[in-house]
């Protein structure tokens, strides 16, 4: 049952990736994102992390996505882009491909090699999940208003700072006209 | 025979490692800003990935703190980049990576 539960959330995540790597119009590609973004969020739940699930999929996939959406409406560049235009040569697709497959390899040669180092780290730790279902997030809550308060008031300022960034942006000036 | 095998965390890691690519490749490929921007979440959806993976092997919740701040950060991102994306493709439509090199010396 877990195999299946993770094989299935891993076929949403990949093929939702690579629908947003390949597909020309960007709302679909804000769609296979959101695909993505449930697969990781079911494979949040197989991992018994079940509040960073569902804000997941609140803010994620809720939040980012529509923004996402929304901005893509708003600049009417809904439709599909021609893909076949080569910025630097025909030296660019080729060499981005070597690239991922290269990373894709030091990574996945990386885990592989420090396999045996987790299994040794893993053993002897005091259990962090409780049994009972609200244990994650009691879990959670202790650890961000416990040990990271402080990171987290930051946070906080970080948003503020954001949004009044944000609005300062979109605005239009009336008074001064910025040169393009 | 199917139930004996049970997806450890090695799997997740490598599952994690796969999306990083496909987002950096993503990143590398496309050309519209937007795109661009959905593979950097992708990117960040990997490494929360292999953060709830690791924490839960380690049984160690700060992993998932981690990914709290990272949604929290991510969120703040995207508001940022695309108030600047729509304020750059006001001004001309159509951009791509490639027309926006007005800091160019």
């Amino acid at each position: 049952m877990d195999l299946f539960v993770f094989v299935c959330a891993a076929i949403m995540v990949l093929v939702g990736a690579l629908g947003v790597v390949l597909r020309s119009n960007p709302v679909h590609a804000a769609l296979s994102m959101i695909l993505t973004l449930f697969g990781v969020a079911v494979l949040f739940v197989a991992r018994e992390a079940n509040f960073l699930a569902a804000v997941q999929v609140i803010v994620y996939a809720g939040a980012i996505v529509v923004l996402f959406l929304f901005v893509i409406m708003l600049l009417g560049v809904d439709r599909a882009e021609d893909l076949r235009a080569e910025p630097l040569g025909n030296i660019q697709r080729p060499l981005a491909l070597v690239l991922g497959v290269g990373m894709f390899a030091v990574l996945a040669g990386a885990i592989v090699r420090s396999r045996e180092s987790l299994r040794f780290r893993g053993e002897g730790v005091d259990t962090a999940t409780l049994e009972d279902a609200d244990g994650n997030i009691r879990q959670i809550a202790r650890s961000i208003f416990g040990d990271y308060v402080v990171a987290f008031e930051l946070t906080s300022v970080l948003l503020i700072v954001a949004v009044v960034g944000t609005v300062v942006l979109a605005r239009r000036r009336k008074s001064e006209r910025t040169p393009s | 025979m199917a139930a004996a095998v049970v997806p450890t965390t090695t799997w997740y890691l490598i599952l994690a490692a796969a999306l990083f690519a496909i987002g950096m490749t993503g990143v590398l490929v496309r050309r519209n800003p937007l795109i661009m921007f959905m593979c950097i979440e992708l990117m960040l959806n990997a490494v929360n990935l292999t953060f709830v993976a690791l924490a839960t092997e380690l049984t160690d919740i700060n992993g998932q703190t981690a990914v709290f701040f990272v949604l929290v950060v991510a969120a703040a991102e995207v508001v940022v980049g695309l108030g600047i994306i729509v304020s750059i493709m006001r001004r001309r439509q159509q951009a791509t990576a490639d027309d926006l090199a007005a800091l160019k010396g």
